[in-house]
């Protein structure tokens, strides 16, 4: 079966584009605030499934704990708003810090004074603890089952690290991004949260460029060859371990990128992001669009986030049966997702099975010119 | 041992739990050589492999590969070295196309700074096209390596090997499920290589042993039992006992 490599139809690739680029210019004009906001929300967190994506689709490793890497991303951006936001708060530093008793800043916020430093530490931050978790598990040869158990075990320490410690960031209550200053402007405002719109719509259609040039040509099939035979990877000559050391931190680059989006447009970044449940429906958007087809990963984060907003305004409470059922029917009906079924022999397959298309009528071993077709 | 020799494995022990794989196993290979490995089921010739390869650490004894010891390197540090390894079953990258794969093999340095240059060096891409042609898979350049039939596989990997460039190449039952023409032709490519490289062939198949008319070391119970030319050892007694069987009265 294959995940990756399948030629799609240029001209469909394109049309998609241009309507969906049509689509993120006109949704400020078309969407109520409200709808937008989500829709912003939405996209940021297509940038995680982007690299659940890369790791999983593409290199085989399920990671159940990229909330931490999302969580990292949105604890930055979160600790530079809340900190050029507090010159009229008690000893300068950030309002929460008084009801702990707290005076003095602690250490490590110091640098998030600095938009310069913070730029670069929402991804590189996430992209440093993701590399070093990763090649301190991958030298070890851990793998498939235990590599997902050891990221979930690794999500809920940082759950509890960060859950805990109300002194040093505000413990389970978070830190609250959308009435902090950015810029001389209230980041919670309408005009605001527009800017942020298209900042992630460009920042999503960036990722997913990033992520077709990552694996493209030569590395990309490195992780192939690990996914689907990483012993012979290692004949061949080539060290998995550094490989797959890489594509987790990119990852986790891209989880932090995620992260922060996501924060300054929901207004609040809090430990509820390193839950176990928002981890695995990570993958669940990435199964449910396609593995391995890196488009399927967006579609799948926005449109199942999307459904899951309309199901909750309509049916409360369903929303999770109805998540359940979609998950099962994917893995059972569609094994390599929406995207992935499209792509492949799906929907000629389909079609033949209801005798709307005749069907192919060579075998494929039976090739012309192909010396060797008497072998099977 | 002497300086001619690329490869000289020492008192090679295995031991799993006590099961004794490999039973102070001795054995020299000289540069250039051709040599075929038999014995029965369970001789420990596939742990003969993954000794040298680096997969199984020797409990005893010592692997000496053009004057390194091999003992105790990674796997890719030993394939970077100059071993190659071609699996019983081929182990090939079914879901990239016959050229990726190829790609892969002949990419040098294996570093991911290398790779992620989408360029691929032409006298690297001339190689793939030479090695294509070797192993008649020219016309299916871009078909999925999966699609393959199971003789193109087997060929496809060890175009694969080849493509490394190693001093030493390890075949492991590269006939197994081959049609006999394409045995006797998998037989010749293994001879042409044989002078240039050092191969060693592992299989089960006498016919096709006989064509490559090469030296032959015979494996029993984890150590080397016999040596010599095909004629010596067929009519060597501890042979026929434990391996050829009686010839029939």
């Amino acid at each position: 079966m294959s995940l990756s490599k399948i030629k799609f139809d240029k001209k469909i690739v394109l049309s998609f584009w241009i309507i969906l680029i049509a689509l993120i210019i006109a949704a400020p004009t078309l969407l109520p605030v409200f709808r937008l906001n989500l829709l912003g929300r939405y996209l940021s967190l297509s940038i995680v499934a982007l690299g659940v994506d890369l790791i999983w689709g593409y290199t085989g490793l399920l990671s159940l704990g990229q909330g931490i890497f999302f969580a990292l991303g949105g604890y930055c951006a979160a600790m530079y708003l809340q900190i050029t936001s507090s010159s009229e708060f008690p000893n300068n530093i950030p309002e929460f810090f008084a009801l702990y008793g707290v005076e003095k800043l602690p250490f490590f916020w110091e640098p998030f004074r600095s938009p310069f430093f913070t730029f670069f530490a929402i991804w590189i931050i996430p992209a440093l603890v993701a590399g070093l978790i990763g090649f301190l598990v991958f030298r070890n040869r851990i793998k498939g089952v235990y590599f997902s158990i050891l990221t979930q075990a690794s999500l809920l320490v940082f759950f509890n690290f960060f859950n805990g410690q109300q002194k040093l960031i505000n413990g389970t209550n978070g830190l609250k991004t959308d009435v902090t200053q950015l810029f001389g402007q209230m980041v919670g405002s309408e005009s605001m949260q527009r800017i942020f719109f298209w900042i992630t719509a460009i920042l999503v259609i960036a990722a997913w460029f990033f992520a077709k040039w990552v694996v493209k040509g030569r590395f990309g099939n490195i992780l192939i060859g690990i996914r689907d035979d990483e012993p012979r990877v290692r004949f061949t000559g080539y060290n998995p371990v550094i490989f797959k050391t890489i594509i987790f931190s990119i990852a986790g680059g891209l989880a932090g990128i995620s992260g922060a989006l996501y924060t300054v447009q929901s207004g609040i970044v809090s430990p509820q992001f390193m839950t176990v449940p928002f981890s695995i429906e990570m993958v669940i958007w990435v199964a449910v669009g396609g593995r391995g087809t890196l488009l399927g990963a967006i579609l799948g984060a926005v449109f199942i986030n999307y459904a899951k907003s309309l199901v909750s305004e309509a049916l409360p409470a369903s929303w999770m049966f109805i998540q359940g059922g979609l998950f099962i029917l994917v893995v059972t009906a569609l094994p390599e997702g929406v995207l992935g079924w499209i792509q492949g022999d799906g929907p000629r397959n389909l079609l033949q099975r209801y005798g709307l298309k005749r069907k192919i009528e060579t075998y494929p071993s039976l090739e012309v010119n192909n010396k060797e077709g008497n072998n099977e | 041992m002497n300086n001619k020799d690329l490869l000289n494995l020492i008192d090679i022990t295995v031991s799993f739990e006590g099961f004794l794989a490999l039973n102070k196993l001795n054995l020299n290979l000289k540069k250039g050589e051709l040599r075929a490995v038999i014995g029965p089921n369970g001789a420990g010739k596939t742990t003969f492999l993954d000794v040298i390869t680096g997969k199984v650490k020797p409990t005893n004894g010592e692997v000496i590969f053009k004057g390194k010891s091999l003992v105790g390197r990674k796997e890719h540090k030993i394939a970077r070295l100059g071993v190659g390894r071609k699996f019983q079953s081929p182990r090939i990258f079914e879901n990239l196309t016959v050229k990726e794969n190829l790609e892969l093999s002949v990419t040098t340095p294996k570093s991911p700074l290398n790779l992620i240059n989408k360029n691929i060096k032409d006298e690297q891409l001339n190689e793939i096209d030479r090695l294509m042609n070797i192993v008649n898979l020219a016309q299916k350049v871009d078909s999925k390596a999966g699609s393959l039939s199971h003789g193109q596989k087997q060929w496809l990997e060890i175009a694969m090997l080849v493509g490394q460039k190693p001093d030493l190449m390890l075949v492991d039952e590269p006939v197994a499920g081959l049609t006999d023409e394409e045995t006797d032709l998998t037989a010749d490519l293994l001879k042409s290589l044989s002078g240039e490289n050092t191969v060693v062939v592992i299989d089960h198949d006498m016919e096709f042993i006989r064509r490559l008319d090469s030296n032959v070391s015979v494996l029993n119970q984890g150590t080397v039992l016999c040596e010599g030319t095909m004629e010596t050892i067929q009519k060597d007694k501890k042979v026929i006992d434990v391996y050829l069987g009686r010839p029939e009265e």
